[in-house]
């Protein structure tokens, strides 16, 4: 399978692939139900430590470091908004796999 | 073990040198005897260095310079130990492979680096520094196929210039100062700009980077854990002895921790992935050495430690996928959790570590560096460092086994790792824990005497919240369709600048050929085209160079380059200049 560099990053990951499990090897972890008792079980820890944030009375070495959920909005809009960065970057630099090869 | 080596008058022997020699008998060795031998030869080269008091030994004079073969002191045996396990671990993960050639220059290729860590003089350093070189390169090329080739002639030529460009350094240090005593260099002297520069392409500074990222991704299966131990550990000790302090480097580490990122979360190659984290994470410890302070050095050093380990994990569980599979590209992987169980435990584990997640290696490393730029109020360094290690779940430590061993299902089925790459894998994951959990024994070992404890409140809570929010953004990002899809192709980096200018010159003559019509641009351009093909001629696949064409003709012009600039600085130490 080849896939198209010019290819637009649309569409999910198994539509690229086409691969579906058989029934019989499906463990728990490809229960969407799984999944999303992950994600909602990771949003409340995220939550939690941000609510009791402000009680711990953390002190920083900088001004900004103290303000509350700093942290939390560091590793959320660092994440977001370094990969929307690097979608930007992959339209500038993304090449055919054997750009070098000729 | 030290009495042994004291009887035979080898008291003052280099670590490194036991390894190198012990090596060489191994093509002699087969079957289980060679398995027991190779990795009895790190062990014994333990005992030897845990025997040796602290002091210079091994010196004798060559001409008017005192050399100094053997140099025992903490920051010495702290990157010696941790070799010397790095070294165990890769031979362990190597132990099925049947080829000697691999062996003997993976072992010369580890105690070549040890070697040049209790180097106290610079041309020990130097000779060790191209045994590095030299001996790695043979990690790469035992992969067998084109790219790697071509990937390990470009890592020769870049290592092989960075020494030389070090011996460069060192001839004009020896006129400087009358000696060559490997210790803390000034950045303003024209010698010890020479010897930054021979550092940091071993380093992989931003620029001289592309050589790590073109050529672990191609090296053989265990070739790359190895790769990924030594040679750029071996420039952060080499600037951490030299350059503790220099501002400059606190720019440079800022720009390494970052950059590297981008590239990270879009590249395809899962090796290439990890290779672009050893960048940012060489980043933090270059910052670390770059502030200087006790608490930073012993910062970066330890960093330098826990990294081996984590990125040992990494690269071997990865291997493991490559080895059993036949690709590391994550648009083919995925669902391997099914054939691969432990691997995966082991692997997510290596994500953990190297996401600094409290009671993890990197967390109580990572720490001491941060805390270090907040306590000497580097704003920015700082900052770079918090936002990168969130980042660092987004561009591996979620990335990697998501693609690798969840996410959707690639249908391939395979068979778990070999038992004797499970052990490494599993010794490894044991080294990160034991160091996240009880920390002691390796702020014990850091060269500066500070007291520092990890694990309090604001820490751990800091970095959870940190962590937490990253995988968060991840786990949305990825349901949202936003996160890149996995997709085969290059993503250009700063080597195409020297890849592919020779081929858009030919392409642009080409054109211009086309659109003028005038007799003497027909003429010239015929010219041009007719000397373009005489080269070709000769640098073409068919030609002299044809072999490594187009990084034969690369060869030949460093090396042409890196001829004048020793002959230019012979001429300016012979005429006084």
């Amino acid at each position: 399978m080849t896939a198209d560099p010019q290819a637009p990053d649309k569409g999910t990951d198994e539509k690229a692939h086409g691969f579906q499990t058989p029934e019989h090897e499906k463990t728990w972890l490809d229960e969407p139900r799984t999944i999303d008792t992950l994600i909602y079980g990771l949003s409340a820890v995220c939550a939690l430590l941000v609510v009791i944030d402000p009680f711990l009375g953390r002190h920083g070495k900088f001004e900004i470091e103290t303000l509350w959920g700093f942290y939390a909005f560091c590793g959320f809009v660092g994440c977001v908004g370094v990969v929307l960065i690097a979608k930007l970057l992959r339209t500038v630099v993304k090449q055919p796999e054997d750009y070098y090869d000729e | 073990m030290s009495e042994v080596f004291s009887a035979l008058g080898l008291s003052e022997l280099n670590p490194g040198v036991i390894i190198i020699v012990a090596a060489l008998l191994i093509p002699f060795l087969s079957g289980a005897v060679r398995s027991i031998y190779m990795l009895a030869i790190p062990v014994v080269a333990f005992a030897h260095l845990s025997g040796l008091p602290t002091g210079d030994f091994g010196q004798f004079n060559l001409f008017d310079m005192t050399l100094t073969t053997l140099r025992v002191d903490k920051l010495s045996v702290l990157f010696g130990t941790v070799f010397l396990i790095a070294t165990f671990l890769g031979v362990m993960y190597a132990l099925h492979v049947g080829a000697w050639l691999q062996q003997v220059c993976g072992l010369i290729y580890a105690g070549s680096a040890i070697g040049a860590v209790f180097a106290g003089d610079f041309v020990t350093l130097f000779v060790f520094w191209e045994m590095t070189a030299v001996s790695s390169v043979f990690l790469i090329w035992a992969a067998n196929t084109p790219s790697a080739q071509k990937a390990g002639l470009q890592y020769l030529i870049i290592q092989i210039g960075s020494g030389v460009i070090l011996l460069a350094g060192v001839l004009f240090y020896f006129r400087e100062t009358g000696s060559i005593a490997f210790n803390a260099l000034d950045v303003g002297a024209f010698s010890g700009q020479l010897i930054l520069v021979a550092f940091g392409i071993k380093c992989a500074f931003p620029l001289v980077h592309t050589w790590l990222k073109a050529s672990y991704p191609e090296a053989t299966v265990t070739g790359a854990v190895m790769l990924s131990a030594f040679t750029t550990k071996l420039a952060v000790y080499a600037l951490a002895r030299g350059y503790a302090g220099t501002e400059l480097l606190i720019v440079i580490g800022t720009v390494m921790t970052l950059f590297p990122i981008l590239y990270a979360i879009i590249e395809n190659d899962l090796r290439r992935v990890l290779a672009y984290a050893l960048i940012g994470q060489l980043g933090i410890m270059v910052i670390g050495i770059g502030i200087g302070s006790d608490l930073a050095v012993n910062g970066a050093v330890a960093h330098a430690g826990a990294g081996i380990f984590y990125f040992a994990i990494l690269f071997m569980a990865i291997g493991a996928v490559l080895y059993r599979t036949g690709t590391a590209k994550a648009s083919e992987l995925g669902g391997l959790y099914r054939s691969m169980p432990f691997t995966t435990a082991f692997a997510v584990l290596g994500a953990l570590s190297i996401a600094a997640a409290p009671l993890f290696a990197g967390f109580v490393s990572k720490s001491l560096v941060l805390s270090a730029a907040g306590k000497d109020g580097f704003f920015w360094p700082w900052l770079a460092i918090l936002f990168a290690s969130g980042m660092v779940v987004v561009h591996t430590a979620a990335k990697l086994p998501y693609f690798a061993f969840f996410g959707r299902d690639s249908g391939k089925r395979c068979e778990e790792a070999p038992l004797n790459m499970l052990v490494a894998m599993g010794l490894a994951a044991v080294l990160c824990i034991g160091i996240g959990l009880y920390p002691a024994p390796l702020y014990a070992l850091l060269p500066n005497d500070v007291s520092y404890e990890p694990y309090t409140v604001d820490h751990v809570v800091t970095q959870l919240q940190l962590l937490t929010f990253a995988a968060l953004a991840f786990t949305l990002m990825l349901r949202n369709g936003l996160y890149p899809l996995m997709l085969k192709s290059v993503n250009l980096d700063t080597d195409w600048f020297y890849r592919r200018p020779g081929h858009t010159l030919a392409q642009f003559a080409n054109r211009f050929r086309v659109y003028t019509w005038s007799f003497v641009a027909d003429a010239a351009v015929g010219g041009a085209t007719r000397a373009y093909q005489w080269m070709h001629r000769h640098a073409g696949p068919d030609g002299i160079f044809g072999r490594t064409w187009p990084t034969g003709t690369m060869a030949f012009w460093t090396t042409v380059m890196l001829g004048a600039v020793v002959i230019a600085g012979f001429m300016k130490a012979a005429t006084g200049g």
